[in-house]
């Protein structure tokens, strides 16, 4: 009994510090520690943009932020932002979903299957540094123009990378974990559902993240080109806006576009972040 | 202690149960071979590239003995666990368990850090098959035994190298193995924790009739735990010595029979190193 008591408390000495909870007070500060430079830098921006509409630059066309968020405002409360927000975020969803389960089922077969590797994994890599705005002609071509045509450019975009990534997470498996696993009886396709996929989340969730961002961006080219009769989305609302020659409508876009960007993005690190943090990647200071 | 010291048996006559002095009695199957390795060796690469990491290795464990294995770098110890293991195989000799169910501690305690250690534990058995339904209760148990009960919900980052090595045996335990190899299983642990940890790997076998194979480079480890302990030379591994140690009743690590006994085998190991020292 005397090791049994020995042992507990060793165990408690090398838990011990214990950590509180943070009082209120704390979580606040830490929050307005986060978000004073981005409040910065936004004021900033804002006053540049001031600035340079002040000195008269390109009178006739250019506006300030005044003019270009009143037309925000407008849109938002008399025009039809959310509808197109609403189409153009359909879009995004049904292509990403496309594009995830494609590029997870090709990135499995390619990992799993060695020639296969041999084939195509290059290619995989090469499909990654195509701009999507060079496959719109193409899609046109086959599809003509509707929004099949604009879910493949997104499909082709954002594929490669999940496809990428999960072959990486694959590859770096720790061996030891593979060893581990085949001890304890671990085969087949037991062996991916519990050792080699897990261990490929974080770089999965990784391909995810940039695979949204080549979604994103070649969704914008594909309904910048791809005009659709009868359904109006954000592609279609710049080329409408650059027309008309509408400086504030087009700088109003451009907002919406980075800040849906930005949001969709912030949630992926908050995803790889809670993955990080429950295998004890992160640092202490951080977690 | 005594110390009964034999050279290297001549290979395939099926020794190791012989040199036993009944140092666990009423262990069902006392002189029964566990793991029978015939003049195995093990050579890696080919052609002008080839490293032979084992030689015409030969031995026995009985079951319920524990076996240490020890020697200097590049003896091929962890080889061998893996041929035994039947992750690697042989490149010629034979290697059998003789239909014991094998598990294996690794140096790292390996778990799956997405998992708690409850999880960890459950997947070993999940992979060998326990219904779902007797899992949890199976799980706490194996906790309780290697006593980390209320740990079971904690993640491995959480808990300390000892803790983490414990939950690896659990782990390893869970699979109802006959026969536990260990890598350097605490190799990497403070001398404290190391200590404590011999007593509860001690108990524990005592409690289950375990056949371990445990490779070590600590000497006094080897003295502390064998029934026996067999010596390998280096660039190729090679079995030079074998001795017996029969349970007299508890050994310390601090204990002068086990002081004497890591000291003989230093000597000996020393002597073998030399013969690569020019």
């Amino acid at each position: 009994m005397a090791t049994d008591q020995a042992l507990r408390g060793l165990d408690s000495l090398e838990l011990e510090p214990v950590t509180s909870r943070p009082e209120p007070g704390r979580i606040a500060r830490k929050a307005w520690a986060a978000a004073w430079p981005k409040l910065l830098a936004i004021v900033l921006v804002l006053a540049i943009w001031e600035l340079v509409t002040l000195t008269g630059w390109k009178r006739l066309v250019f506006k300030g932020p005044g003019p270009v968020f009143s037309d925000l405002w407008h849109q938002a409360v008399h025009g039809n932002l959310w509808s197109v927000i609403g189409a153009t975020l359909e879009s995004a969803v049904v292509g990403y979903a496309l594009a995830l389960v494609i590029g997870t089922v090709i990135g499995v077969l390619v990992a799993r299957i060695p020639p296969l590797r041999a084939a195509v994994g290059s290619i995989i890599t090469g499909l990654q540094t195509m701009p999507s705005i060079a496959w719109v002609p193409f899609a046109i071509i086959i599809f003509g123009e509707n929004s099949s045509a604009i879910l493949f450019v997104v499909i082709l975009g954002a594929a490669p990378s999940i496809a990428n990534g999960l072959i990486t997470g694959v590859d770096y498996t720790p061996p030891l974990l593979l060893r581990a696993g085949r001890t304890m009886g671990l085969h087949g396709f037991a062996l991916y559902r519990h050792l080699i996929l897990p261990a490929s989340l974080p770089a999965y969730v990784a391909g995810m993240k940039q695979g949204w961002a080549f979604a994103w961006r070649s969704l914008m080219a594909g309904e910048l080109v791809v005009q659709i009769i009868g359904q109006f989305s954000i592609g279609q609302q710049l080329s409408v806006d650059q027309q008309s020659l509408d400086f504030a409508g087009a700088t109003a876009t451009i907002i919406v576009i980075l800040v849906i960007g930005i949001v969709v993005d912030t949630l992926f690190s908050k995803v790889d972040l809670t993955i990080r943090r429950r295998r004890g990647l992160l640092d202490p200071a951080l977690a | 202690m005594s110390v009964t010291n034999r050279q290297a048996p001549p290979p395939g006559t099926a020794p190791g149960a012989s040199a036993l002095s009944g140092d666990r009695p009423g262990a069902p199957g006392e002189h029964q071979e566990a793991v029978r390795l015939i003049e195995v060796s093990k050579v890696y690469g080919s052609g002008s590239r080839a490293v032979q990491a084992l030689d015409k290795v030969s031995l026995t464990a009985a079951d319920g003995e524990f076996v240490c294995l020890i020697g200097a770098s590049g003896c091929g110890k962890s080889t061998l666990l893996s041929l035994v293991a039947g992750l690697d195989s042989a490149t010629s000799g034979q290697v059998s368990t003789i239909g014991r169910c094998v598990s294996m501690m690794f140096q790292e305690p390996a778990l799956f850090p997405w998992l708690t250690a409850a999880r960890n534990v459950e997947l070993a058995l999940q992979a060998k098959g326990v219904p779902r339904a007797d899992r949890q209760a199976r799980t706490r148990e194996l906790l309780e035994t290697v006593r980390l009960t209320g740990f079971g919900d904690k993640r491995p980052h959480e808990l300390s190298g000892g803790m983490r090595q414990r939950v690896a045996m659990a782990r390893a335990l869970a699979q109802d193995a006959d026969v536990l190899l260990m890598d350097e299983p605490f190799g990497a642990l403070d001398a404290m924790t190391r200590d404590l940890l011999h007593d509860e790997l001690e108990r524990i076998c005592a409690e289950r009739t375990l056949t371990v194979l445990f490779v070590t480079h600590n000497v006094r480890e080897a003295a502390r735990l064998g029934d026996r302990v067999i010596l390998l030379s280096s660039r190729p591994g090679r079995v030079i010595d074998e001795y017996s140690l029969p349970r007299t009743g508890q050994r310390r690590i601090d204990s002068p029979e086990v002081s004497e006994v890591a000291a003989r085998l230093t000597d000996r190991l020393r002597e073998e190193m030399g013969r690569h020292g020019h």
